[in-house]
């Protein structure tokens, strides 16, 4: 075959080799990704979303950092059996703040997706710190230390910041309150002017009321735990959108 | 000039550790400064102890940098499957595997740690030790570079550590198999441009006016290893003091992202690289040139060409537009064909040699491993198609295949390539003993075929009973009670991967007694080893 004698070219010069295999390899990729970062429909127009608040972020890298997403998606389906066990199925505006996204790939537990206000945060503490005292069959890790562990946030205003650098839209005012903020939400008690300012800041950024959760999320006023920062990311996940002024059959959300 | 590059780096890492925003880095800081330090005494001792030796000789192969590539592969392969067995013990017995006060041993970051290890030390290191072999012999010229080889050598270790205690640490961008921090990420990035430099000057070198079909395959590994990992790896940290970045996309589009990432990994990593090994290893051990030279042109292109389109096939159903879940489901079904043409050409080397498959157990495992390929290759485009990914994602069904392709495919041509160099290497007529090799195969065979079919199982069982719906129109089975059902899965699967791990330990047993120059008196009289030393490049295929 005379095309395949032509190959030569490639065996004999290895710089032809490897452009050729740059260009063979990049044409799937760029076709494929290219367009999502151009194309408007690829995210729908919901109402709700907001940037998370600064305990909630926290709380969010702890579920990072110990690997949640290994065993936990957070993607239901449009598919029935889903939709009834889960809940309305997951939109892309809902991960657009999501860096990286924790959509996941198995479910070894269920998807957590909607797991926001299902069950109380006295349930979600103890099912934490002895998963098997709730839910005898369950193959969960404890995560008891998580409660005797004071949440880290010298650095809060950086990761804010650095969430800013990359497209998520805090404002002046949030990145400036960024500590504050984070004490107001899970002590409201002792930080109750900060707590309005902290609603008003995040309420304005949803334009939605209550998407907003504050309250001691580990039942310890002493101090703020990692496991305070984890419950409330669980607790907001999933209530943000206001599925009733989604329409799921408007072209602009066809995809 | 390779000690002036790692004291500049000596230098960052300690200025890193001075302005650690977290504890963490300051660790990581100070683990990666004591490295390099280490590593410059170490260089400082060799170099001394030279005298008129040139270490650099171009007439010579660099064949000690292999054998401790072999080693490294040894040596990495038993702990990640010991950490893969220790984790499915955690999922089967979680009240005697986790304990309360070590949260570092949990699954979550353990997993990571699992993977990792398998993939990227193991994997990786087979893929230095037989890309630096192969290269050499198939352009009979030395080693680009002097001493740079061993940086990368050392330098993959030194990412390899790094990226592990990482996981241990909590330190993780949380994206599955590109799980390490920015600074482990650029610092890898580094080494492999390192690699690839000196693939291609080996390339320029070479003594031979054809570039040999492994080395393409090689060559495409390297280059598109480097894109995805760069490209999948944007992120931005905190603060240069800090071991925690956010990903520069998010959502949808990092989730495509991370897929065209997570298969090509897949398809550049496990399968172009030890495609290379297969072409070269192959038609080496049974003497016989590869069956056709046009196929090998033809599997090349087509499959490196489609290949980086199958990614989406990972997100059926999610948010990702429909669309592009449709062109990664189409290119997946098209992937077969290129994979099934590797396959073939690889097991119809064999042509005119097939009874090395019986008095061979080193060519055994080279071929069922090419049978294994053969079978994920089809079960993949299979669970691509959306509507059976319905039933099999999310659930233990994916996990299964994942072994099929890494225990059977890469597992296997691995251990038959570690085989072969060892034997090589030192210059050993036969191997220590194969009636061991044939233990190992066995072992290795029987454990895969436990985890396969029990994932099987697990998965189809678990994907039906979530979508399970009784008389009166409700959800028949709540979560937890699909988590039980897996038991008797879990427990089967446990033991299969203890038989391979038990292969992997013999294995190692009898590649440290070949290399130590040992050899079993009664051998069986059907095992007739390969003796032929190898000869440089003889397997050109014909113009």
């Amino acid at each position: 075959m005379g095309l395949l004698n032509k190959h030569g070219v490639f065996e004999r010069h290895s710089l032809i080799l490897t452009i050729g295999i740059l260009i063979t390899v990049s044409i799937g990729g760029l076709i494929q990704m290219a367009p999502l970062f151009y194309m408007e429909n690829t995210i729908e127009k919901v109402e709700g979303m907001r940037p998370y608040t600064p305990l909630e972020v926290a709380g969010r890298n702890i579920y990072l950092r110990e690997g949640c997403y290994v065993c936990h998606s957070q993607m239901v389906r449009p598919l029935r059996d889903e939709v009834e066990r889960y809940g309305h199925y997951s939109l892309a505006a809902e991960s657009m703040y999501d860096h990286p996204f924790q959509w996941g790939s198995k479910r070894t537990g269920p998807d957590l997706a909607r797991v926001g206000g299902k069950y109380s945060d006295e349930w979600h503490v103890d099912h934490l710190i002895d998963p098997r005292a709730l839910v005898p069959e369950s193959i969960m890790p404890p995560y008891a230390f998580l409660a005797e562990k004071s949440l880290d946030f010298r650095n809060i205003q950086d990761d804010l910041k650095a969430l800013r650098a990359v497209g998520v839209p805090y404002t002046d005012e949030m990145i400036e309150n960024a500590s504050m903020d984070l004490r107001a939400q899970v002590d409201p008690d002792i930080y109750f002017d900060e707590q309005d300012a902290l609603v008003a800041r995040y309420t304005e950024a949803s334009g939605r009321e209550g998407t907003v959760q504050i309250r001691d999320f580990d039942q310890d006023p002493d101090r703020i735990t990692e496991m305070d920062a984890l419950v409330a990311y669980l607790q907001m996940t999933g209530t943000l959108v206001d599925f009733s002024t989604y329409e799921a059959e408007d072209l602009m959300n066809a995809r | 000039m390779v000690s002036a590059f790692l004291c500049v780096f000596a230098v960052l890492a300690i200025l890193i550790a001075g302005n650690a925003a977290d504890n963490l880095m300051g660790v990581h800081a100070l683990l990666f400064f004591s490295a390099i330090i280490a590593w410059l005494v170490g260089i400082a001792l060799w170099a001394g102890k030279l005298g008129d030796r040139n270490p650099f000789d171009e007439t010579q192969y660099e064949d000690t940098l292999v054998k401790f590539g072999v080693a490294a592969a040894m040596f990495w392969g038993l702990a990640g499957l010991l950490v893969g067995v220790l984790i499915a013990c955690q999922l089967t017995w979680p009240n005697l595997f986790y304990v309360e006060e070590l949260g570092w041993t949990n699954f979550g970051r353990l997993r990571p740690l699992h993977t990792s290890a398998v993939i990227f030390a193991f994997g990786g290191n087979v893929l230095l030790a037989t890309s630096f072999y192969v290269v050499q012999r198939t352009t009979r010229a030395r080693l680009f570079g002097g001493m740079w080889p061993w940086f990368v050598f050392w330098g993959y270790q030194l990412f390899i550590v790094i990226a592990a205690t990482g996981y241990l640490m909590g330190i993780t961008q949380s994206k599955e198999y590109a799980e390490p921090e920015w600074y482990a990420d650029l610092w890898l990035t580094i080494v492999w441009v390192a690699y690839l430099i000196i693939f291609l000057g080996t390339l320029w070198k070479r003594k031979e006016p054809h570039i040999y079909v492994a080395n393409w395959f090689y060559l495409s590994f390297i280059v598109t290893i480097a894109m995805l990992h760069i490209v999948n790896n944007l992120s931005l940290p905190v603060s240069l003091g800090s071991s925690k970045s956010y990903q520069l996309f998010a959502g949808v589009q990092d989730a495509l992202t991370q897929w065209w990432y997570g298969h090509n990994a897949v398809g550049f990593f496990l399968t172009t690289g030890f495609l290379a090994i297969m072409y070269y290893f192959i038609p080496k051990r049974v003497d016989r040139p590869v069956y056709s030279y046009r196929l090998s042109i033809v599997h090349f292109w087509s499959l490196i060409f489609i290949y980086i389109w199958a990614g989406p096939h990972h997100l059926h159903y999610t948010a990702l537009p429909q669309w592009a879940q449709t062109l990664g489901m189409t290119f997946s079904i098209m992937l077969w064909m290129p994979s099934w043409g590797g396959m073939i050409n690889g097991v119809m080397t064999l042509s005119g040699a097939w009874d090395k498959l019986r008095t061979d157990p080193v060519v055994r495992m080279m071929v069922v491993s090419l049978a294994f390929y053969g079978m994920s290759t089809f079960e993949g485009p299979l669970m691509s198609v959306r509507a059976v990914n319905s039933l099999s994602h999310y659930t233990e069904w994916g996990i299964g295949h994942v072994h099929s392709g890494a225990l059977g495919w890469v597992g296997f041509i691995s251990f038959g390539a570690l085989y072969c160099l060892t034997q090589w290497l030192y210059k050993r007529k036969s191997l220590y003993s194969m009636a061991l090799v044939e233990w190992h195969f066995w072992l290795a065979t029987i454990g895969i075929v436990f985890y396969i079919v029990s994932m099987w199982f697990a998965g189809i069982m678990e994907g039906l009973m979530w979508r399970a719906y009784n008389d009166f129109g409700f959800l028949e089975y709540s979560f937890v009670e699909t988590v039980e059902a897996k038991h008797i899965s879990y427990i089967i699967r446990m033991v299969g991967g203890l038989l391979y791990l038990s292969g992997a330990v013999i294995m190692s047993y009898n590649l440290i007694r070949t290399a130590m120059g040992h050899e079993r008196i009664n051998q069986p009289a059907d095992a007739t080893p390969v003796s032929k030393p190898p000869a440089a490049a003889e397997l050109q295929p014909a113009e």
